[in-house]
């Protein structure tokens, strides 16, 4: 780990000060960014522990749910509200990391999580995320976990999270703060696509700090999360997908679809989920939909299989959603 | 049976130590103002060191050394000949770079993290040259090994392709098994402290001996000048039979520094610094009449070996002994790679080999519509068929009925893809074990005060597997003592010689001595010397029986597995294993490393998978993120049960090898078990979901799934 | 650069100066000597470092000594002694719970963690129905939530009936 200074402010607006320092991150949880840091992935100078700060709560906001940015990822699907009303969220969430991670990583910080290409990882090899301009290892290598959609020439990467793949079928909003603004950002607009900066993961400026995730009201119909991976826990996911189905009990009323383990942002799959829209219910309908939710999709060797995958991955968890039929 | 303490489950003696954080491992030991060593390893496959710039690193806070091929002392050459691990393993010797994460450069700092940052900064230039890093895009390259440990390369009797030709079923495939890496929980670390002259080093070895020899030659010091400790260890599995340049470079930096070094390997360097199981590609051929009786065995096997350093994976060895055939073959090839040196892990050659030739058996069971037990059963030899000598104890047909009956195996789905539940496919596999059984001389020293206390001293290991326990337990039973009445001290150069922990030897090699040296101890007792001042040294030794019989443990593995019809995952439900190991000496520390075994097994069939990315020799996914060993959820239900049983010719104590024989067979029983559940057939291990969901598409097994 | 750091380790107070760099992990074994807690993997990948701290399981390893200021750590050398043994200790010894040990002090210290996250109620990947306030300690709820701790040895099986038969007391 390269030598960094270290300080932890007394409250948000001096946080917000002191991120102005050459070469400042933010530390919440920090159980991705000194596990870069460890690798000199990442080399801040300064940290800005903004650990204790408070933003821990979890409130009712215009029917939906107000998220603080250091609620922990076990507060968060340990929430009674989060479990009731948004359980895509909560088994998201628990089907994340570890419990040990799961109690010490935050709202935030999941958000910002890194991709585990095995590339961006190690120092030794070229990686435009980690080095822009270095080349991508990943195109060539071995990437069997990469992603299918939405790549660049430049990245391949996917993006690591399971909440965000549910908080983009929630059409959550991430509200960042900065010395002198505030604003909240859709999730769909919040991560993204690598194009020729794949060392950008986000939209977020320079000093700006999430400080909360506002869910909408929970939409009508059955959540699901199902989560592939190699092994049954522990894991990063092959693909994932978080599906919401209302359904009368023979047709679809709405259904909204989002893909994790496919592409550097969580990907939600617009086309199909209007593909579905009252039309009945049937596993051919199903199928279909999942088809197109990868329409495009381009393998790169390795994953090849992610395609047919995170298709029949689709249907599967959509027809899992719509047998709960929750009003 | 005799009332005895031997087999009984008595919890380990070491337990205590081990729960509250008392047991130290090399890396907890601590000293006096000790300085901190990190490695800097190679980024290039294959090439030459044209400039190792230290400036930096020197430069950088709290370093107090930076050492690379151009100022490290010299030491022994490195020398292919002789016993692998006791032989010099000199560092930093040299500008040639064998392989991707070959330690270049030592950077020793007042602390971790100093030494960690500058190890960063140390900048090294190289003339890269093109590496072999394939193993099947340079099988034209695969050489005939001079031997293998189980004896020649290569085997045969009868006319095999006659054999073959006569089969009225017949199954020729090719099995692929990938790079795998012993991952121990332990890193691999060495504290490094001199004396004068003397030298003291704590390590995490397996072998202390060889460890000894090992250090002692490198740095061309007296043997009786160097102390190797290593009292606890965090897991070997083979990976901790060589000594590595952890525990050179400390020494070599301790003694430039006249303080204490601790070299503590990261987890990602454990890949490459350390050895790992090397990949095979095997192609089996067998043949069988309608009566299900083979009429040839064929198992020919490539793997990678290292380029700078041979190592055989003898994946066929104990396909001459498990089955009778008239007609036989077995080869064995090596393919030099510049690659990180393979070694042994848990069972080398077997638990690979197995993998192969025990699918094979099942993809012929399903040919001859035959149930895959009932094959093997007709398949038992009543010799050994190659050495034309009798077994000395073989139980697998026991093995393999006692574990049909208990694990349900008549509610099989004799047609695979049959049986639904939910989401899941199920299915049923079967694979038989076997393990070749070894014995080394070892040597035993055993004390008795006055208050009839009992202390035992060898420089054999405890890495896991019980031996503080049942060492006790020998002692105890030999001298009529109770167990809290006797001490047992282990892994430290300056005790008696043994052959240390390795290819389940250790219990079968060093039981004996204890109780012959206990014997001599009670002699003693019985002419009237003592309690008090008695010790008694004595070397036990294997004898002919090892030409005279043919020796291995046996075992049967039952699994149950599930496979999404979705996804292509592929989860165990549960799984039995039932082993002939000749005479246990505890049925509770056994029994664990049966499981233990048996669920390396489910990883290797699995999960585990060191992949190589072919352009740089690089194992890329070289972290526990990114190399998947199981964890608890992949482990359901797992059991195994032990048959009585007595094996005089392997040692007078009854006992063989344990350790190893819950892998061996383990992984094709899952594999078996995945083929009944939905009619997939992978013979590429690991078997990933992607792999599976492969075959679920092909039109065949489509309508299966309806 | 140096911080200082006040942690209570096992209810010793300690004020402490450290490299910003040092993480809890390194704290307790370098500068405490507390060498029960292990390093497995120094990534959050394996669970070997788990420790308590105040009285929430987390990896040792991904914490910067600097960010727990203030607060109470719990070691496998703060959960019992040889002499006096927790029931978690003396249950993993019970059921042989480990074979290296290595992995062992982690396993312990996230079992006990684990037990006070079951008693509130926290749901895992695997648990059932979310709406339930209770969750049922079953072996698959133990395997889901003891799956950060690797054994490489493979002591699982022994592992959980060890913290069935702790959890039951």
């Amino acid at each position: 780990m390269r030598a960094f200074t270290y300080e932890r402010p007394v409250d948000l607006a001096a946080a917000l000060v002191a991120i102005g320092q050459p070469g400042a991150r933010f530390l919440a949880g920090g159980t991705n960014l000194l596990d870069l840091m460890k690798v000199e992935a990442e080399t801040p100078q300064h940290l800005v522990d903004v650990s204790r700060l408070p933003l821990d709560q979890i409130s009712e906001e215009n029917g939906g749910l107000r998220i603080g940015a250091m609620v922990t990822n076990t507060a968060l699907a340990g929430d009674s509200h989060v479990r009731e009303h948004y359980p895509v969220l909560a088994r998201a969430v628990l089907n994340g990391a570890s419990a040990q991670l799961r109690n010490q990583a935050t709202t935030g910080g999941n958000l910002l999580q890194r991709t585990r290409c095995y590339y961006f990882y190690d120092p030794s090899t070229p990686c435009n995320k980690r080095a822009p301009g270095s080349g991508c290892s990943a195109l060539q290598g071995y990437n069997r976990i990469h992603a299918i959609l939405g790549a660049s020439d430049a990245c391949i990467a996917v993006h690591p999270s399971d909440m965000a793949v549910a908080m983009m079928a929630l059409d959550a909003e991430v509200e960042v703060e900065a010395p002198h603004s505030h604003r909240r950002i859709k999730i769909a607009d919040f991560h993204r696509l690598p194009g020729n900066t794949p060392q950008n993961d986000t939209i977020l400026g320079a000093g700006e700090l999430i400080t909360a995730v506002i869910l909408p009201p929970p939409p009508p119909g059955g959540q699901v999360y199902r989560k592939v991976r190699d092994r049954a826990s522990y894991d990063f996911a092959l693909v994932s997908v978080a599906a919401v189905v209302e359904t009368d009990g023979e047709r679809i009323r709405s259904a909204r679809i989002a893909l994790g383990g496919v592409a550097h942002k969580p990907w939600r799959a617009l086309e199909a989920e209007r593909q579905l829209a009252g039309v009945p219910l049937s596993d051919d309908a199903l199928a279909a939909a999942g088809e197109t939710a990868v329409k495009g999709a381009q393998g790169h060797g390795h994953n090849d299989f992610k395609i047919p995958l995170a298709a029949r991955t689709v249907a599967s968890a959509l027809a899992e959603a719509a047998k709960q039929r929750k009003a | 049976m005799p009332d005895t303490i031997l087999g009984q489950p008595i919890d380990r003696i070491d337990g205590k130590a081990k729960v509250t954080g008392a047991a130290r491992y090399a890396g907890d030991r601590r000293a006096e103002h000790p300085a901190f060593g990190v490695i800097v390893t190679s980024t290039v496959g294959r090439g030459t060191i044209n400039k190792v710039d230290i400036k930096e690193a020197q430069a950088a806070p709290g370093v107090v050394l930076v050492m690379s091929h151009e100022n490290a002392p010299a030491q022994a050459p490195f020398k292919h000949a002789g016993d692998r691990h006791a032989r010099p393993k000199p560092q930093l010797n040299g500008a040639r770079v064998h392989y991707y994460g070959e330690p270049v450069a030592l950077v020793v700092a007042d602390t971790f993290e100093q030494a960690t940052a500058a190890a960063r900064l140390v900048r090294v230039s190289y003339q890269t040259e093109m590496g072999a890093y394939d193993l099947a895009g340079n099988r034209r390259f695969a050489y005939t090994p001079a031997e293998l440990v189980q004896g020649k390369p290569d085997s045969s009797l009868g006319d095999f392709d006659k054999g073959f030709a006569q089969g009225a079923q017949t199954v020729d495939a090719t099995y692929t098994t990938p790079y795998q890496s012993h991952n121990p929980m332990e890193l691999v670390a060495s504290l490094a402290q001199w004396d004068g002259d003397r030298l003291t080093v704590h390590c995490a070895t397996q072998l202390v001996d060889a460890a000894h020899h090992s250090i002692a030659s490198t740095l061309r010091i007296p043997l009786e000048n160097v102390e190797v400790i290593s009292e606890f260890i965090g897991g070997g599995f083979g990976g901790k039979l060589p000594i590595y340049g952890d525990a050179i470079l400390a020494a070599l930096a301790a003694r430039q520094l006249k303080r204490p070094v601790k070299v503590t390997l990261t987890r990602q360097q454990m890949f490459s610094v350390t050895t790992h199981r090397a990949a095979t590609i095997q192609r089996v051929r067998l043949a069988a009449g309608t009566d299900g009786k083979l009429t040839a065995i064929a198992h020919e096997v490539m793997s990678q070996s290292a380029r700078m350093d041979e190592f055989v994976e003898s994946a066929a060895a104990s396909t001459r002994s498990m089955y009778a055939a008239p007609n036989r073959l077995t080869r064995h090839r090596v393919v030099p790679l510049d690659m990180p040196v393979s070694d042994s892990m848990r069972a080398p050659g077997d638990a690979v080999g197995q993998l192969a030739i025990e699918q094979a058996m099942d993809e012929l069971a399903y040919k001859l519509d035959l149930d895959p037990v009932e094959l093997r059963l007709r398949n038992e030899p009543t010799e050994d068929p190659e050495k034309h000598v009798p077994y000395s104890t073989r139980k697998l047909v026991e093995c393999l009925k006692r574990g049909a009956a208990e694990f349900g195996w008549d509610k099989r789905p004799s047609v695979p893809g049959t049986l639904k539940d939910g989401q899941w496919l199920v299915g049923f596999g079967v694979a038989a074990a076997i393990r070749g059984n070894y014995r080394r001389p070892a040597t035993a020293r055993v004390r008795m005060d006055e208050n009839r206390h009992v202390t035992v001293e060898m420089d054999m290991t405890d890495i896991g597997t019980g031996s503080y326990t049942i060492f006790a337990q020998v002692a105890a039973d030999a001298l009529g003592v109770p167990i809290g009445q006797v001490t047992v001290k282990l892994g430290d150069s300056s005790y008696p010689q043994t052959p240390g922990s390795g290819g389940s030897f250790g219990a079968a090699s060093c039981a004996p001595a204890v109780h012959d040296a206990c014997m001599e101890i009670k002699k003693k007792l019985d002419a009237g010397q003592g309690p008090g001042n008695l010790q008694a040294e004595v070397k036990s030794a294997p004898g002919e029986e090892f030409k005279k019989f043919s020796q291995y443990s046996y075992g049967a593995h039952f699994a149950e597995v599930g496979v999404d019809t979705s996804t292509g995952e592929a989860r165990l439900r549960r799984m039995l294993g039932v082993f002939d190991a000749g005479r246990i000496y505890n049925s509770k520390t056994a029994r664990s490393q049966l499981v233990g075994g048996m669920i390396w097994g489910v990883g290797s069939a699995l999960h585990e998978n060191a992949v190589v990315d072919q352009r740089y020799g690089l194992f890329v996914n070289h972290d526990l993120a990114g190399y998947h060993v199981p964890v608890h959820a992949d482990v359901p239900a797992v059991d195994a049960i032990m048959l009585a049983g007595f094996d005089g010719k392997s040692n007078e104590m009854g006992s063989k090898g344990v350790g190893e024989l819950g892998i061996c067979g383990a992984g094709a029983a899952v594999a078996n078990a995945i083929y009944n559940a939905c009619g997939v057939r992978i013979r590429d291990y690991p078997i990933t979901p992607d792999k599976v969901l492969r075959g679920l598409m092909r039109p065949a097994n489509l309508a299966q799934q309806r | 650069m140096t911080v200082d750091v006040g942690l209570t380790v096992n209810g010793v107070r300690h004020d402490l100066k450290v490299d910003s760099r040092t993480t809890l992990l390194d704290l307790l074994r370098e500068h405490l000597g507390l060498t029960g807690t292990k390093k497995g993997c120094d990534h959050g990948q394996c669970g070997a470092c788990t420790v308590l701290v105040d009285g929430v399981r987390k990896n040792a390893c991904m914490n910067l000594a600097a960010s727990l200021d203030g607060r109470g750590i719990v070691t496998i050398e703060g959960l019992g002694t040889e002499q006096a043994l927790h029931p978690m200790q003396a249950a993993f010894i019970e059921h042989d719970g480990f074979q290296c040990g290595y992995c062992t002090p982690g396993q312990i210290c996230s079992a006990v963690g684990m037990l006070s996250e079951l008693k509130r109620g926290l749901p895992s990947a695997v648990t059932a129905d979310l709406r339930e306030a209770a969750v049922d300690m079953v072996e698959a709820e133990v395997r889901e939530r003891m799956s950060g701790n690797i054994c490489r040895c493979a002591a699982y099986p022994n592992i959980v009936a060890a913290i069935l038969d702790a959890g039951k007391a």
